[in-house]
Formats: C-alpha cells, structure tokens, sequence
C-alpha cells in the first residue's frame, strides 16, 4: 500500500508546497465547494502552509448549511404533529428558530431515529405502523436514495410514510457564483462525491467562464495538487475540468441514479439559506409521487423567516467574509450552541474555523 | 455529508448487497450501480445505496482518508458533549 502512505507523506506536500510557490507569481483566489473539503483544508491547516498569494474561502457546499431556517422548522412542525422521524445524525443538533433540536426532543420522548440509509425509514414505518418521514436532505449523492424511498414504498404499496422535500441542485448554485462579480474567483474545488451521480460536465460552465474547476479528494496532496493545477490554469488562461478523483467519477454520471431523481423529482424553485431563491435549484415530487411528501401529507406550510436573525452564514457561505468576521463567531455562537447551521454541522465553515482556527 | 465509503460486497442478491465497509458489515441497495458487480467487488456507498465501482487501490486510499476525517469529526462532536 505505498500509494496510501504517498496520499500523506510530508515530502511531497512539501515539494508540491515549493512548486506551488515558484509558480504562482500572481494572486489568486479559490473557493472549495465541498464541505468535506473545508474540513479537510481546516484539519490540515492547509491554508496555513499555503502562500500568502493564495486564498482558499469555503463555499456553499454543506446541505445542512443552506437549508433555510423555515425549512429546518417544518421538522419541528413534524415532531408536534407525532411523525415518527428518522435521519441522518447531522440533522440532531441543528436548532430550531425557537432554539430546539432533535436531540433534546429524543431525550424528552419523541420516537426520533438515527437511520443508516433512508431506505430505512420504509422497515421503521412498517414496524411501527406510524406515520414516519426521513428527513432528506442533500445535493445531488444523496438525492436519488432519498428518492428510493418513495420509490420503494410505491412499488411495496407502503402508505404510512414520506419524506421532506429539501433536496437541492449543483447546478444552479454555481451559476449564481460564477455571476458574481464580487466574489472574484478564479477556480473551484469541486466536491468528488456529487460528481459520481452528475457527472463531470457539471463543471463546464466553469471552464467556460474562465475559472479552473478541479475535482479532487480530501488528503492533503489531493488539494494541495488541485491549488497546483488550478494556479497553472491561471497563469496560462486555458481553462478546463480536470479530474483528479480517478476512476469513480465519470463524464457521464450515474445514469441510473439520474434516472430515478428524474422519475420521482421534478426541477422547482427553492431557498438557500443565505443565498436566496434560486430558481430550479430545488427538487419537487412529481403529481404521480406528491402522496411521498411529508409536508403535502401533514398538510404543513413552510412561512416564516428563511435566515436566522444575526447569524451572517449567507456571506460566509458566498465566501464574502470569513467565519471570524460574524460578530457571534466563538461568543454567542459555538458548536456548543449553535446559532447558525454552519457551526453545527460537522463540515461546517463556522465550525471548522472554530475548530482549527483560519 | 455526501460522502462516499468503499466497502467490498460480501454476499449479494438482485436487489441487494451485504458491504464489508472499514469491518462494519451494512445491507445496502444496489438499485442504482451502473455496473455488473460480483461478491468481492469494491463499490462506494453513500446513504445505503450502493453508488459506483472502485478498484481495490482507490478503494484503501479513500477508506484511509476518510477514517481520518472521521476521527476528526467524532473528536469535535465528543468536545462538543464534553
Ligand atoms: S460531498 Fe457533498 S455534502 Fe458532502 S461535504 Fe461535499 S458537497 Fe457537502
Ligand atoms: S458564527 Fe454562527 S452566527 Fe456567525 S455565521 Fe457562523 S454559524 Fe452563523
């Protein structure tokens, strides 16, 4: 397994670090769409070993990150209403606009469940005989399980379940990024795991708006490698989508997965927390699919404010200010008690920084 | 979040798949892999479902990086309840 040892060994970061400095002459500003990526960058105090001349700010990557407050209370209204819930554990300390989480509400009594895979909720929901939602939310790697799940109960003629319909697109968001002349990015780091269902032309538009797009993994060689890249794309104005997540990743995608997002889903608009509305970023049950949506099925609106008051994560998320210029970074505001989302989720730009420090 | 884990298929029907990943074994669906797998194959799953074919090599690599992240994560979250 010499490969795996090459993945972390101190001389090739410090080679790579050197040529990086004898090659990138100018300045130069990146941002890491993934939210794994910020932590592994965090982690690795990779921005600190990096040149002054080269930025790396953290993206909207997390999906916990850009749910909007509205969104994360529908849950609450589903725990009132006595669903039974189940999710992944990331969701269990995100806090509700009147300060709650899963977490308490479990301990307090509610049959809320930490699942494996959302296909799970259809045995719970069988088990139980209640009515159970997963809670789903994610891009693109996550969506067409999410999917499975209505899928699935539809083909197994199971009633009593649903999920929510939080699911979000690539796409969309990154356009909006690309668009802003504030930001002034010249590469991404984009997240391999999303590619393995989309495909790599989902980085195009970047190369076409001049900015590098480089898909990579989470040591340090394979960031420090895509800032390489990145800064040689830079410098001589060729612009392309370089995958450096191997064999995983294809143009194409998983044509299947694609398939069943396209069978149950169907492109609408939806918030982001931070961001705004961005039109057909969002993925809503088809008519044929509707009874599988938990808010449909609870006969549950979602109104209400879309940001937390005081918590800045919109522009920390669009890489305008870092998480230690929101002024309840560290004191109001800490992975103990959270006011935003990004200081709770583990790969949270707040709670990396707080973790790691800049 | 949308992370991937390799794991290695250790048992296998039409539908399904039992995944050896990091020595937890996890039932998985294997709806969505694009390939013709056979028991001993690597697949990266995420989210119970079984997403894509890695080689073995690839498979080690991602394992180990994402142990370490993990372990970072369990830290947080353990300083966090502390
Ligand atoms: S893999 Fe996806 S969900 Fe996971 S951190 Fe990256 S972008 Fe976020
Ligand atoms: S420090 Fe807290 S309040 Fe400030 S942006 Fe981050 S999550 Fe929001």
């Amino acid at each position: 397994m010499k490969l795996i040892e090459g993945f972390r060994d101190k001389d090739i970061c410090a080679a790579l670090i050197k040529q990086i400095e004898k090659e990138a002459t100018g300045r130069y500003r990146f941002m890491e769409v993934c939210g794994s990526h910020t932590m592994a960058i965090a982690r690795f105090g990779i921005k600190s070993i990096l040149p002054e001349n080269i930025e790396l700010v953290s993206g909207p990557g997390c999906p916990v990150c850009v749910t909007p407050q509205c969104e994360i209370d529908g849950i609450f209204k589903l725990v009132e209403q006595g669903a039974v819930i189940t999710t992944f554990g990331d969701m269990m300390k995100v806090p509700g606009s009147q300060g709650q989480n899963l977490q308490e509400l479990k301990s307090a009594g509610a049959d809320i469940r930490i699942v494996f895979s959302p296909l799970d909720a259809i045995k719970v929901a069988k088990e139980t005989g209640k009515e159970t939602v997963f809670i789903g939310i994610g891009f693109e790697t996550t969506a067409p399980a999410v999917a499975a799940v209505a899928l699935s109960a539809k083909q197994q003629g199971v009633k009593n379940v649903s999920v929510t319909p939080y699911n979000k697109t690539m796409p969309e968001v990154l356009g909006i990024l690309l668009d802003d002349e504030n930001l002034n990015i010249q590469g991404f780091v984009c997240p391999g795991h999303v590619t393995v269902v989309t495909g790599t032309s989902l980085y195009t538009p970047m190369a076409e708006h001049g900015m590098a797009a480089v898909i990579t993994g989470f040591e340090p060689v394979d960031v420090l490698t895509s800032v390489l890249e990145m800064v040689r794309q830079v410098n001589s104005g060729k612009f392309e989508v370089k995958n450096m997540y191997g064999r995983v990743v294809s143009e194409k995608g998983n044509e299947k997965a694609q398939n069943i997002l396209n069978t149950v889903y169907e492109k609408a608009g939806c918030w982001w927390r931070g961001i705004g509305w961005i039109d057909n970023s969002g993925l809503a049950f088809r008519p044929e699919y509707k009874e599988y949506d938990a808010f449909h099925k609870f006969g549950i609106s979602l109104e209400g404010e879309k940001e937390t008051p005081g918590c800045r994560c919109g522009e920390v998320l669009k890489g305008y200010i870092k998480a230690s210029d929101c002024p309840l970074f560290g004191s109001a505001c800490t992975p103990e008690s959270p006011v935003g989302p990004c200081m709770v989720s583990s790969e949270g730009a707040c709670a990396a920084v707080y973790k790691y420090g800049e | 979040m949308c992370l991937g884990f390799p794991g290695k298929i250790v048992e296998m029907d039409e539908y399904s798949a039992v995944v050896d990943i990091a020595g937890t074994k996890r039932d998985v669906s294997i709806m969505m892999l694009p390939d013709e797998v056979v028991v001993g194959d690597w697949v990266m799953v995420h989210a119970g479902m079984a997403l894509a074919r890695m080689d073995e090599e690839d498979a080690h690599a991602t394992l180990e990086a994402l142990a370490m992240l993990a372990e970072e994560m369990d830290r947080m979250d353990a300083d966090e309840t502390n």
